[in-house]
Parts: structure tokens; sequence; C-alpha cells
């Protein structure tokens, strides 16, 4: 096909996603149906995969398929691997896609679907996409070093450690959040909670399967477990019904975050391929089934939206998520349009899969599109509910009351009108006792997959595709808590290596076991305050984890700004530069509202006071009063860890700033550390399609 | 000589197996006689294990 058509074709196709997007940007109906997100979304990934990315790659990445990557010129067999291309993007994929777009889109829904719809479209195809793909590439011709080794490498041991960490905090709250969504949706659910509980057998199982039945043959074990995790979901409503079993596991929010608590150091320290691994492959699957359902379900199906476009929420009032539309809409959704924990997977496993820098684009920016698409889906489905069904799930008792008469009767005087009677009996649809006050995303998003479903398949099945969402969701998110447990162990290790060597040992018993015990008592401090709170906890930690992953995007960015900047691409330096700066800026503004806001429930140190007040005028009572003390403190440390990550942002981009202008002064900065050019032809070649 | 799904079937197999490691004992077998055919290999067990140690030991998985 002639250029000119091929381009002619690709214009089309950006003008229908723009058209679409426009669509529905000025749609005012009561309900919007769910194809114009996709159509708006397809044309607008396309669009910028092609032209964008395909630009990036040729002018400022200069991109060379005749240089050998770490892959082909090291080849040892186990970690650097030439690996055929949709093999790397499956891989890559299934490591950067996890919970986050799911519970994020979904908690930026109370703003109306407009601004999370814009916000992932623009913020992955400029921002993620982008961040992703230039660490990958910057990575890819170090021989696959990491974040951390890359920004002591080119920027010095000043931003080397910032970065270093602010990753360690970072893996804290992603542990803790990450924790909180799903005590939140196992809080008093006897099906859920069993459903999760099982996940842990069955996985310690499927780990001796493979490890001592049929070693290695994970297909096998994989499936086994995804039957066994499949009845034990629907085995679930009958034990939840059982007179005596039911209410073996009907746990309230405090004691299911002790059980995850423990859960997590038991995990942390037993051996990898009893229960970490195993899991990790049941979830993988899980984690593909449950998009390609997910997908089916949004564009097979094509609900109608009933979320209007924008919600008076924008003002900063909202009951999910305090704080107006700038800057915590970018704070809320930070995976599926940008998202700063990327860029350790970028830099580290996935670089030395890489057969050839042609494959980069596809791998970096490819696979956070298909991830932002993710987080689109999520929010469709959360758009699908009733508004007031979705604010009655995911606001707290602290705002609306912990009545169900009482919430609904605020919900509807909001102008989302729901009744009491209909949130029963969703509630019993769905096999739980309550659906009031379940804040974290995951809930709302299982009712909204479900009805999605029923539609379908007919009402009787609700309540299982109810617990199935909310089964896959808890499976991830317990993936998360183990590996990051793991990961933050090590880190841990490496960091207090250099003060007591001893500690640095990963390999002995002791060491392991204290730094898990310090680490799993960290993040396990923020999940107990955040279960406390009669805020639902989500309203704290969300935002900050938030903060904490747009800041680790702007150090990725600022990173790979001073590698363009010294490599004399300069006249580009604003493909990562703006975004860094965008990023930088919103983070930095959330921060200071978090600090400085008068408001109690956006500002840290308002809402510490405020509480202190009520505490010393004697107005607090039974479980507000014990809980007080607990939630000051919380808050006055909330506030310092915000202090901190803006200090670290800004030392590593200041940073940036210095070296930058130094190298076009002239003067001496840290030398590039990229490998130097071999060419691919004079390596032997990988045959096959892994090439292992 | 099947050609249409049934080629689609298997490449579609040979990717999931590539893809979820279930391929990778014998790949590493092929390699491993090719480049120190003097050298015994792993047997698949200890394999896995390395294998299992040498993938959790860095960020592999993200929220």
């Amino acid at each position: 096909m002639p250029k000119s058509i091929q381009n002619l074709i690709w214009i089309a196709i950006g003008v229908f996603g723009a058209a679409c997007l426009g669509g529905i940007a000025i749609h005012r109906g009561e309900t919007i149906n769910a194809f114009w997100f996709i159509a708006a979304a397809f044309g607008i990934y396309a669009v910028a995969y092609r032209l964008y990315a395909g630009w990036i790659c040729t002018k400022v990445l200069m991109t060379d398929p005749s240089r050998a990557t770490p892959a082909l010129r090291i080849n040892d067999g186990r970690d650097y691997v030439p690996t055929h291309r949709w093999i790397t993007f499956g891989h890559h994929f299934a490591a950067i896609a996890g919970a986050g777009p799911l519970v994020g889109p979904t908690l930026a829904a109370q703003f109306g679907y407009l601004p999370g719809t814009l916000w992932l479209l623009t913020g992955a195809v400029i921002g993620g996409c982008v961040q992703d793909m230039v660490v990958l590439w910057a990575s890819t011709r170090r021989d696959g070093r990491t974040l951390g080794q890359m920004a002591r490498d080119e920027m010095g041991p000043v931003a080397g450690g910032a970065a270093l960490v602010g990753t360690l905090m970072i893996m804290v709250l992603i542990v803790a959040v990450l924790g909180l969504v799903v005590v939140n949706a196992m809080k008093h659910s006897p099906w859920g909670t069993f459903t999760v509980a099982m996940t842990i057998p069955i996985a310690i199982l499927v780990g001796i399967y493979m490890r001592n039945i049929r070693p290695g043959r994970v297909l096998e074990g994989s499936l086994i477990g995804l039957f066994l995790l499949l009845a034990a979901t629907a085995g679930g409503g009958w034990v939840a019904h059982h007179p005596a079993l039911g209410p073996m596991f009907d746990f309230d929010g405090t004691t299911l975050a002790l059980l995850v608590i423990a859960y997590g150091f038991f995990a942390a320290i037993m051996p990898v391929w009893l229960l970490l691994a195993p899991r990790d492959y049941i979830s993988t699957f899980i984690k593909i089934g449950a998009i390609l359902l997910l997908a089916f379900a949004v564009i097979i199906l094509r609900p109608e939206l009933h979320m209007p476009a924008l919600t008076q929420f924008t003002d900063g009032t909202g009951p999910v998520v305090a704080g107006g539309l700038y800057p915590f809409l970018f704070i809320t959704i930070a995976c599926g349009a940008v998202s700063g924990f990327h860029a350790l997977i970028s830099a580290g496993t996935t670089p030395k899969l890489i057969m050839s820098e042609r494959d980069l684009r596809l791998v970096g920016y490819g696979s956070m599109a298909m991830e932002s698409f993710v987080g689109m889906m999520a929010l469709i489905a959360a758009c699908v509910l009733d508004p007031g069904v979705f604010f009655a799930i995911n606001s707290s008792a602290g705002i609306v009351g912990s009545t169900l008469e009482q919430a609904t009767a605020t919900i509807s005087s909001w102008g989302f009108p729901v009744e009491a009677q209909h949130m029963m009996d969703l509630a019993k649809e769905m096999g739980e006792t309550t659906l009031l006050a379940r804040t974290g995303g995951a809930p709302s998003l299982a009712v909204g997959m479900a009805q999605i479903f029923a539609g379908a398949f007919g009402q009787s099945m609700l309540a299982l595709w109810y617990h199935f969402a909310i089964m896959f969701e808890a499976l991830f998110i317990l993936t998360a808590v183990d590996a990051g447990t793991r990961v933050g162990r090590f880190m841990l290790q490496d960091l207090l290596g250099n003060i007591w060597k001893p500690l640095g040992n990963t390999s002995a018993r002791l060491p392991s076991i204290i730094c898990s015990a310090a680490f799993v008592a960290s993040w396990g401090y923020f999940l107990y305050i955040g279960v406390i709170d009669p805020y639902g906890g989500i309203n704290i930690l969300w935002p900050l984890f938030g903060i904490s992953n747009q800041m680790l995007a702007a150090i990725a960015l600022a990173i790979v700004t001073t590698i363009l900047v010294k490599k004399g691409q300069a006249r580009y330096a604003w493909v990562t530069g703006l975004p860094m700066v965008f990023l930088a800026v919103t983070t930095s503004y959330a921060a200071w509202l978090k600090l400085f806001d008068a408001d109690p429930r956006v500002g840290f140190l308002a809402g510490a006071n405020t509480l202190e007040a009520k505490l010393q005028a004697g107005t607090l009572t039974g479980k507000a009063l014990e809980s007080a003390p607990h939630l000051i403190f919380n808050q006055r440390l909330d506030a310092g860890l915000t202090v901190f990550f803006i200090i670290v942002l800004w030392v590593v981009i200041i940073e940036m700033a210095r070296i930058s202008i130094r190298h076009l002064q002239g003067k001496p900065v840290p030398a590039l550390t990229e490998v130097p050019y071999v060419n691919e032809a004079t390596l032997p070649h990988p045959t096959g399609v892994g090439g292992h | 000589m099947m050609a249409g799904p049934a080629s689609f079937l298997k490449t579609a197999w040979t990717v999931l197996r590539e893809v979820s490691g279930d391929a990778a004992y014998e790949n590493y077998l092929a390699r491993h006689q090719e480049r120190h055919p003097d050298q015994p290999a792993l047997d698949r067990e200890a394999f896995y294990l390395s294998e299992l140690d040498r993938r959790w030991s860095g960020v592999n998985r993200c929220c």
C-alpha cells in the first residue's frame, strides 16, 4: 500500500477516535453507551501508537534494529534471553497490570465519567506509555540496569539514593493500600472471606504439585489451581449460608487486617515455591481471564452508563476521595494513566528479554496502552451502576451515616436517588448482608461486572459473578502483598547492609526474618490505621499512594530526560520533560493541599487538629474516643511522609536540571553509560518462538 | 498439511507454553546440550527451583 494511503487511513482512525471522544464530551443525555468509549479509546491508542510512538522511536530514541540488544549479546539462557516480541509483551503486560488500574478509575468515577476518561486517554498516550517505553529503551541500552542504578550512574549518588529510598516507601504504601482494599471487600462477608482464605491452601497444593509431583509443569498446576479456585468460589455460597461454618468466616475489619498482616509475614518468610510462585501462576491466568471477561462485558455487551458526565463533586466535596478535580483526579488515577511503578519493571526484568530495538514500541508503549484500556473498562463498569448505588457502596459511614436509612437519605439528598429497600435487595442478590460503605473500589466494580453479566446470562448468577470478581481482585492483591513484601525485604536489606553488613545477607535466615518483620510492620501499621478510621481509610491512603506513585513517575521521567539531554537530544527533551513537569507540579500541589488545606477531610494537619479539638472538648465516645489518639498521630505521620516524598521528588528534579545545564554549558557531568554499539549480524541468532 | 484452525491452535498452544514458562525446561535442555554438552544438566526440579529463585529476587510484579 502506498505510504500516502496508509497515512490517510491512520488519520481517518484518529479523526474517528477524536469524534467519539468529542461526542462523549458534549453528550448530555440520561445515559450513554459504552461503545463510544471503546471506539474513542481504540482510535486514540492506535494513532498515538502509530504516529507519536513511532516518531519518538525514530527521532528521539533513534532506535536501531541493527544494534544488538543485551539479550542477544549476553544470552546466558537465564536472565538474558532473546524472546519473541509478543511473548515479551505478554510477560511485561502480566507484570505491570494488577489491581491498580481497576481501583483508581472506579474511585475517580465520583467526578463523573468524563474526567476519568480524558485523563486515562491523554495521561497514557502522552505520559505513561512514553515513560514505560523510554525507560525500557534506556535500560535496554544499559544491559538491563535497574532504575536506581541508572539514577546513580547517570545523575550521581544524591539522585540515586533519593530514587532508592523513595521506591522503598512506595512499596510500603502500595501493600498497605491494596491490603485495605481487600479487607474492605471481605469485611463481614463470609462468602468472600472463605473464597479468599481458600486461595492459600490451593496455592500450597499447587506449589507442591509443581515442585514434587510434576516438577516445572506450570500449565497443569495452574489449571488444577484454577479449577479448585472456581469450585471454592461456588462453594463459598454454601459455606456462607451454613449455620456453623458461615460465622467462622465472618470477621470485622480489625481482625481481617491482623489476619492479612500475619499472612503477609508468613508468606514472606516461606519458600517461594510453596506459596508465592504458585499463587502468582494462578493469579496471572485469572488476571488474563478476568480482563477478557471484562472486555467481553464492555465490548460485546456494550452496557449503558448511568453516571453523569460531571458530578458536583468536582468542587472537592466528593465522598469517595476528598479534594477537587485538579489535582486529585490525577492522583486518584495513577495506574492506567501514568504509573511510576512501571519504571521498576521496564528497567530490570523486561529489557533482558528484548530481542530487537524494533520491539521497544510494542512492549513499552503497547503494554501500557493496554493497561490504560483495562482502566477504561473499570471506569465503564463503575459508571454502569446507578450513581446512587455507586455512592452507597463507596462512601464511608463517617460521611453518609452508618445506618441504611441515613446513608440512602444523604445520598438521595445529593441528587442521586437511591432507596434503602433497593440497597437491601441488591445486597441480598449479591449474596451479602450489606453493600454499604464497602470503600476501596473492589466491591463496586464487582457489582458493576455482575450486573453487566446478569444482563446477558440471567439474574440467577448475580451472587456468583459478584464473588468471582471479588475473588480475582483479592487474588491479584494478595499476590502483590506477597511479592511486594519480598521485594521490600530485599530493598531494606540492601539499604541496611550499608550500615551493618550482616543485615544485607539475603540468604541468611535471621536477617531475612528481621527485615521481613520490619517491612510487614511498616505496611501493617498503615493498613491497621486505615481500618479503624471511621472515614474508611481509603480517603487517606489512596491519595498518599497516588502521590508516591506519581512522584516515582516524575523521578523516572527526570532520569530519562537527563539521559536524553546528555545524548545530545536536548531539543526533544520535552517528550519526557513535559509529562515530568506536569506530574511534578500536580503532585506538589496535591501534597501542599494534603498538608495545609483547611478542610479536615483534605488536609492532614487540619484533620489532626479537628480531631484533637473534639478529643479535648470531650465530644467523642466509644470507639471514636478509643481510636482518636491513633488517628491524630497517623495524620501527622502522613503529613511528614508527604513532605518526605516532595523532598525526594525535588532533589531528583533539581539534580536533573543541574546536570542538564552543566552538560549544555560544556562542563563535566557523569558520563553516559550506554553500552557501545555491536552489530547484531555479527552474533549467533536464536531459533524457535521463545528462543530460550 | 493442516492449515487454518489447526495451525492457529498449534501457535496459540506454543505461545501459551512459552509465556507461562511451561516450556522453560525443554528450552533449557536444548540450549544446554548445544552449548555445554560435556557438563551435566540440572534435573527438572532443580531447574524449576533455580528459575523461581532468579525470578523472585527482584521487582517482577506491579500493582
